[in-house]
């Protein structure tokens, strides 16, 4: 029987953490994600876990820690956020290229400066590049549920790569829900052990990790790199399905609510999901065609499968909770309007919207302003403006 | 046993031939003398940040390193390799591993006491069960001869140069050996390869079995960057520890013990000397520089040897 509780989204991925059992834990302090190594400190404390939990004096020596950790042969995990990602920034692309799948719980902060501890995605939206894997959360539910699906994605023979697990800072990290925890014995046979096939402890077959690596022989190290991207979307849905199989709960490439008859769709990450679906209800209540598209895989990021999705409505607002400030758009927008481009799908008018950033309140009515807009533009075929700001003062 | 050169030359190498590092380069004759103070069942995990020990003994297809080996970045070979020691300690515990191995960490100065010391600092302060060795050659030299702060003062670097008006660089080196002494960790030495390299050998044999963080900063001379005569570099190791411009000591659980003291100090000129770096300051009317080179490295020994009590 699966066991239900009323936990915050940092004792989700905590406890996800204790029913993994990972060799290793290496993290630092930073608001909102430092519950998690508290929590965790505390299973290692009261010996419930075998894991050693070292405590390190920056988020840079936790992911190389955990670099280390992972290439020795052992399961590494660390949790962050912000400045303290972008801390790790230069070992994430190390750990990504030297094909090691560490595990990390993102809690969603913005990037200082100005420092400003509340939640937007600036932080995972930067390291979109690094060659992570990252799977977005709308709420508590769906962190911890990824979670457990982390190493096995990530640990793949065809992938080798490691995932970040995003949610939200503050919104699903320290509120509480209730949610269906797996039981600790189904958790520990979906997860598998880990056996790599070459590691540093194998001193039966020593072996030598990051090399410079030069003309000759770094550009056939990235395509590979690049190929277990590629690999990891199919990967991807077939862990999903074991996982439906065990939960019933059922995870694809993103969610689509309300898309059958839409005519015009949001495309949103994470927590503020929820609220467009809120909003959703309501509007088809007034017997307005409105949907969603939740993407939960933002890399590698699905072009087939959304621009499919995506190519039947008429009109579509892609919602970035990051700036690139690059005068066109949003990280999510640009990838979105690339890969409609790519695949030579032209008819649905497209605007992005910048919201929320620093922690801004993002409300229902805000959402509302957003499928207003995009119903305006499916009537009359006119797009005023198409890289906005939602809910800011100018 | 006593020890004998000999004997201990008898061990397989890990460190194999072939790397790229320079003809007269110091390090990778510290680094083979530290992994033959292994025992022969032993199997060590080392790593190493960013420099020309990791650029030149790893090179994609091939490795110089017949144990395992790690490089990351630059500024985390204490962090790197403290992740690798905490899964080996989970491993264990959890039936996974057998045998023994050990965890030696390399640097050289500008990864060690200037990019790396913060992440240098962690892995001692939580004492892992792991070496860290800096090889100190006095500036960054895989780049092109920067000055770091283990330069000395007035050496002639690419971004301290001996110029019109400022004669190098113009700050003392950093003391990193009293750094780590301070982190009160189980052993801290100062060692070079001196003679038979005993004192080197004996030093890395207890580093890397006693129990908990050990420390160990070795002086490494750099042929480019100190610009000596290729096949001088035992005499400069040697001039180096008879001037006591690189003291040999070690700290055992807080006990100072000085393991050399020359019978004749010789003055620090006979170290400055050979070497190019310091060409700019035997000129003549700069002969203070010379005697400030001599007071700092008095004031030092002076201090060393009032905490080993000998004063």
């Amino acid at each position: 029987m699966a066991i239900r509780e009323r936990l915050s989204g940092n004792e989700a991925i905590a406890i996800a953490m204790k029913q993994i059992n990972p060799d290793v834990v290496a993290a630092f302090p930073i608001t909102p994600s430092t519950e998690i190594p508290q929590y965790f400190s505390n299973y290692v404390a009261d010996g419930v876990v075998e894991t050693e939990f070292v405590a390190v004096e920056s988020e840079h020596s936790a992911m190389s820690a955990c670099v280390g950790a992972q290439a020795a042969g052992g399961r590494a995990m660390t949790a962050t956020s912000a400045n303290g990602l972008g801390l790790m920034w230069e070992v994430l692309y190390i750990a990504a290229c030297s094909r090691l799948p560490i595990v990390m719980a993102c809690v969603n902060r913005t990037m200082s400066g100005p420092l400003n501890i509340h939640n937007d995605h600036s932080d995972s939206m930067g390291a979109r590049d690094s060659g992570w894997i990252q799977l977005y959360s709308e709420n508590n539910q769906e962190a911890y549920d990824n979670m457990l699906m982390a190493h096995r994605i990530g640990e793949h023979p065809d992938v080798v790569l490691p995932v970040m697990v995003c949610q939200d800072g503050f919104i699903t990290s320290h509120a509480i829900e209730n949610l269906e925890l797996v039981e600790d014995d189904k958790v520990k046979a979906f997860v598998g052990e880990y056996n790599p096939e070459d590691y540093l402890l194998n001193k039966d077959n020593p072996i030598s990790v990051g090399p410079l690596d030069l003309q000759g022989h770094t550009f056939e190290h990235k395509r590979q790199q690049a190929q277990a991207m590629m690999n990891a979307k199919k990967v991807i849905l077939e862990v999903s399905e074991e996982f439906y199989k065990l939960t019933g709960r059922k995870y694809e490439l993103f969610e689509e609510y309300m898309t059958d008859d839409a005519e015009v769709v949001a495309v949103i990450l994470n927590s503020t999901a929820g609220t467009a679906k809120y909003v959703i209800d309501q509007f088809r209540a007034q017997g307005k065609k409105v949907g969603l598209i939740k993407p939960r895989v933002f890399r590698p990021f699905p072009v087939d499968e959304i621009v499919e999705a995506l190519s039947k409505f008429k009109a579509i607002a892609v919602l970035d909770k990051a700036d690139s400030f690059n005068a066109a758009g949003g990280p999510l927008f640009t990838d979105i309007t690339s890969a409609m481009y790519a695949k030579g799908v032209f008819t649905p008018k497209v605007v992005n919207f910048i919201y929320g950033i620093g922690g801004r309140d993002v409300r229902s009515d805000d959402i509302e302003v957003v499928y207003n807009e995009i119903l305006n533009i499916a009537a009359t075929g006119k797009v005023n403006s198409v890289y906005n700001y939602l809910g800011v003062r100018e | 046993m006593a020890y004998n050169l000999k004997e201990v030359a008898k061990k397989p190498e890990r460190f194999t031939g072939g790397h790229r590092m320079c003809a007269g380069c110091g390090a990778p004759i510290v680094v083979r003398q530290i992994l033959r103070a292994l025992k022969p069942e032993d199997h060590v995990v080392s790593g190493c940040a960013t420099g020309c020990l990791e650029v030149s003994s790893f090179l994609y297809p091939y490795t110089s390193w017949k144990d395992s080996f790690i490089h990351n970045a630059f500024e985390n070979s204490g962090a790197t390799i403290a992740g690798a020691e905490a899964a080996y300690v989970a491993m264990k515990r959890k039936g996974k591993l057998s045998g023994e191995t050990k965890f030696i960490a390399f640097g050289g100065d500008g990864g060690t006491y200037d990019i790396g010391l913060q992440a240098l600092s962690g892995a001692m302060e939580r004492g892992h069960d792991m070496v860290y060795v800096c090889y100190d050659n006095g500036a960054y030299m895989n780049t092109g001869i920067q000055r770091s702060s283990a330069t000395p003062k007035y050496a002639d670097t690419t971004t301290s140069p001996a110029g019109a008006v400022i004669p190098g660089k113009q700050q003392p080196r950093k003391d990193l050996t009293e750094i780590m002494a301070n982190h009160h960790i189980p052993y801290v030495a100062q060692t070079i390869a001196i003679g038979n390299m005993k004192d080197l050998y004996e030093k890395s044999e207890k580093a890397i079995y006693t129990k908990g963080a050990a420390f160990m900063n070795v002086l490494a001379p750099c042929p480019r960057g100190w610009q000596y005569n290729t096949p001088d570099l035992m005499d400069i190791n040697k001039l180096a520890v008879e001037t006591c411009y690189w003291p040999l000591y070690e700290v055992i659980d807080g006990k100072y013990i000085i393991n050399y003291k020359p019978k004749n100090k010789l003055p620090i000129r006979e170290f400055l000397k050979p070497q190019g770096r310091f060409k700019h300051i035997f000129k003549a009317g700069n002969e203070h520089m010379i005697e400030d080179i001599q007071q700092e490295v008095d004031k030092r020994w002076e201090a060393l040897l009032k905490l080993a009590g000998e004063a």
